[in-house]
């Protein structure tokens, strides 16, 4: 499998590009702080690009198509949950968190709280949950460049962590708001065209049927290259010819495989023949497009419990958007509470148009990359569906276009990652904000996310960015809510609530992630922490801060007519107390 | 005669007060309730933060409703996957085209509404002092 000849330049042109204007940005980010100019004369729909530019990372870009492809319906979940996590941003954080004026999460939790110790915290899952989203970003960036170019996993996990370590250490690309949209409308682009194109395939073939009685047969002889040692699982004796090591023994030649489970050694060139069913790699189900296309079918991603596990799923993207770090940097640009409003719907239209395209890849993958679920590297399917279903030099060309597209989602969502968390480290844990700190801060940012990033290529990209999800939703979400509609919230409370949804979430994150898969119930309350988690910390919150009632704020009502009353009426904003 | 005239002649012993004049007082009087958190500044307030929470909270109702009952639906009535419109599987169609309007829609409404209700604070209160 390997993706267009094309797609290597077009990966170099946008990581150049992004290296560039990053030195351009270096002269510019001097003279004029676009943070603070930006908070005047950027408008809502500028923003709203910028945002939804930042945000479309590789669980976007390739990790939804994969899910879709592999697990089928449950997995709409994914995208929607993406978008409408925007919506719960709006309903309850968007403009008060504006007026509030505070720039990051431990700002919001000191100026709403005045605790310092909460602030720490609040530093500690701010880098816990960057470095945990940054992981895919590299992971992302491993899987394409191996798809492309056959170079090892770690090179463009090495590639993309050093360009955005380098590249933010020095100050580019930290916020030049006309870069970040410039970033959305080319991953729309690049995930819409050629998706546009092989739907015209699809339906010159007759929209061949995709939730049939069969599972996915290769409709052609098609070579594979095995890049990981891998088990599949043959559901019907066949013939292939091979080359390479199977089943511990040498193979170059033609082989009958019976059913059951076959060791594919790394290396190895598998060719099957035209019409052959498609081994799956071990635990992954080989479904009919019947249970792929039926919601709550056997074969979703967690077989036994899919009703818990979907809501589970709901809770932590639609909640988990407002506490990812680099999300809410971008709301400060925003000259008031009302434009952070617009702003946000904008992101709404924006993100719901670009996610109508993910599904289609997944879906279409099936018909025409079937063979990357031998691998369960179906990640990959975005990258390798235009060469496949269009073909010839058309094919190899918009398969450049979406490589390009998916790299520049590796950088941008990267680069704002990375400036949140070595904005907060540097002022908070490595020194006083000043430059030299942030470049400090910025290099440990960036190496350890790449050191486990070259560790793990075993997980799918879009459950790792789950997980991130589910932690932001059990600490920042009861934090940000509570902190902007409940009074009776105290220091002490909200630490109790953080601590406690942080401690149970970040350990059902480790065990899923180190300690591989456990059955039944355990298994999918580790995998999708957030339908137990939140609510803990939520509780947690309300009942130790009703337990430590005087520690109140005494100026919470001042406070409150600062988050909610209209800026143009200047309240709560006078003389401080 | 302009109160202004009057204050730049002899002291008058009479002021003229119109409906407009005395609604400028007493919004005048209510920011400062605000600002000085008296309990007429709390109720009001109370009252701003009550009726948008109110408002996040219906429109965050709506969307439970519609989209979180929808795995439930399709776990009780598997048919409901088996019916096509416009030749897709109504999951797919509701959750991979259909739910982004409706996230649109209602962050449309809530935009609208929570500038209304901070439109009829700012009148209660009083656009300038």
């Amino acid at each position: 499998m390997s993706g267009s000849p094309y797609a290597l330049p077009a990966i170099i042109v946008v990581t150049v590009a992004t290296i560039g204007i990053g030195a351009y940005g270096l002269r510019f980010s001097r003279t004029t702080s676009d943070f603070l100019v930006a908070s005047r004369s950027i408008s809502p729909g500028w923003n709203a690009s910028a945002i939804s530019g930042e945000y479309l990372s590789a669980a976007s870009f390739l990790g939804v198509a994969g899910l879709v492809m592999k697990y089928g319906a449950d997995m709409l979940w994914y995208p929607v949950g993406f978008a409408a996590g925007y919506l719960a941003l709006l309903l309850f954080v968007a403009a008060p968190l504006r007026r509030s004026g505070a720039f990051t999460l431990p700002d919001f939790a000191e100026a709403r709280l005045g605790s310092r110790t909460l602030r720490r915290w609040s530093v500690f899952f701010v880098v816990v949950i960057g470095w945990l989203y940054l992981l895919p970003q590299l992971q992302g960036a491993g899987l394409t460049l191996r798809t492309l170019t056959g170079a090892p996993y770690w090179v463009g996990a090495v590639v993309v962590g050093v360009v955005v370590t380098v590249n933010v250490a020095n100050g580019g690309m930290r916020s030049i708001t006309f870069v970040q949209a410039f970033q959305y409308w080319l991953k729309l682009t690049a995930i819409a065209i050629p998706a546009i194109f092989a739907l015209i395939v699809w339906q010159s073939g007759g929209f061949a049927d995709l939730s049939g009685a069969q599972s996915p047969t290769f409709d052609e002889q098609t070579e594979v290259r095995v890049d990981t040692a891998v088990t599949v699982v043959v559901a019907e004796s066949l013939t292939l010819s091979a080359d390479g090591n199977v089943d511990g023994g040498d193979i170059d030649g033609p082989a009958t495989w019976g059913a059951g489970e076959h060791q594919i050694a790394a290396g190895t060139v598998l060719v099957f023949p035209d019409g052959a069913a498609v081994p799956h790699v071990s635990g992954l189900p080989a479904l009919s497009g019947q249970t792929w296309a039926t919601p709550l079918g056997s074969g979703g991603a967690s077989p036994d419990h899919p009703i818990f596990a979907t809501y589970s799923l709901i809770l932590a993207t639609f909640l988990g958007t407002m506490g990812l770090p680099h999300v809410l940097v971008r709301f400060y640009t925003n000259p008031d509470g009302r434009a952070a409003r617009r702003t946000t719907l904008i992101v709404l239209a924006l993100l719901g148009v670009f996610y109508l395209f993910p599904t289609l890849y997944g879906a279409l993958g099936r018909l025409y990359t079937p063979q990357l679920l031998i691998t369960g590297q179906t990640d990959a399917v975005v990258l390798l569906l235009p060469g496949a279903a269009i073909g010839g030099l058309l094919g190899q060309l918009l398969g450049a276009l979406v490589a390009a597209g998916a790299f520049a989602a590796f950088l941008s969502t990267a680069s704002g990652l990375l400036v949140s968390v070595s904005g907060v480290l540097s002022t908070d844990v490595m020194g006083r904000g000043t430059v030299r700190d942030f470049r400090r801060a910025a290099t440990v940012a960036g190496v350890v996310p790449l050191v486990v990033a070259a560790q793990i290529d075993r997980l799918d990209v879009s459950q790792v960015v789950g997980l991130a999800f589910a932690v932001a939703a059990s600490t920042f979400c009861p934090l940000l809510v509570l902190g902007i509609w409940w009074r009776g919230l105290t220091d002490i409370g909200a630490l109790a609530g953080v601590l406690a949804g942080g401690a149970l979430s970040l350990s059902a994150v480790l065990i899923t992630v180190l300690g591989g898969e456990l059955d039944g119930w355990p298994g999918v309350l580790l995998a999708q922490p957030a339908a137990w988690t939140v609510p803990v910390a939520f509780a947690v919150m309300v009942v130790v801060s009703r337990a430590t009632a005087s520690r109140v704020p005494p100026n919470i009502g001042r406070t409150m007519l600062l988050l909610h009353a209209p800026e143009s009426l200047g309240l709560g904003r006078g003389t401080p107390d | 005669m302009d109160p202004v005239e009057a204050r730049e002649g002899q002291p008058p012993r009479r002021v003229r007060v119109d409906l407009a004049g005395r609604a400028v007082r007493r919004a005048a009087y209510s920011r400062q309730e605000l600002e000085e958190q008296t309990q007429v500044g709390e109720v009001l307030i109370r009252g701003l933060v009550r009726a948008q929470l109110g408002l996040a909270l219906s429109l965050a109702g709506v969307v439970i409703l519609l989209l979180g009952s929808l795995p439930i639906a399709f776990a009780l009535f598997p048919a409901l996957s088996e019916v096509y419109v416009f030749g897709l599987r109504l999951p797919w169609l509701l959750l991979g085209v259909l739910a982004y309007p409706l996230l649109y829609a209602v962050g449309r409404l809530h935009v609208r509404q929570a500038e209304r209700i901070e439109d009829d604070f700012s009148k209660a209160v009083g656009t300038d002092s």
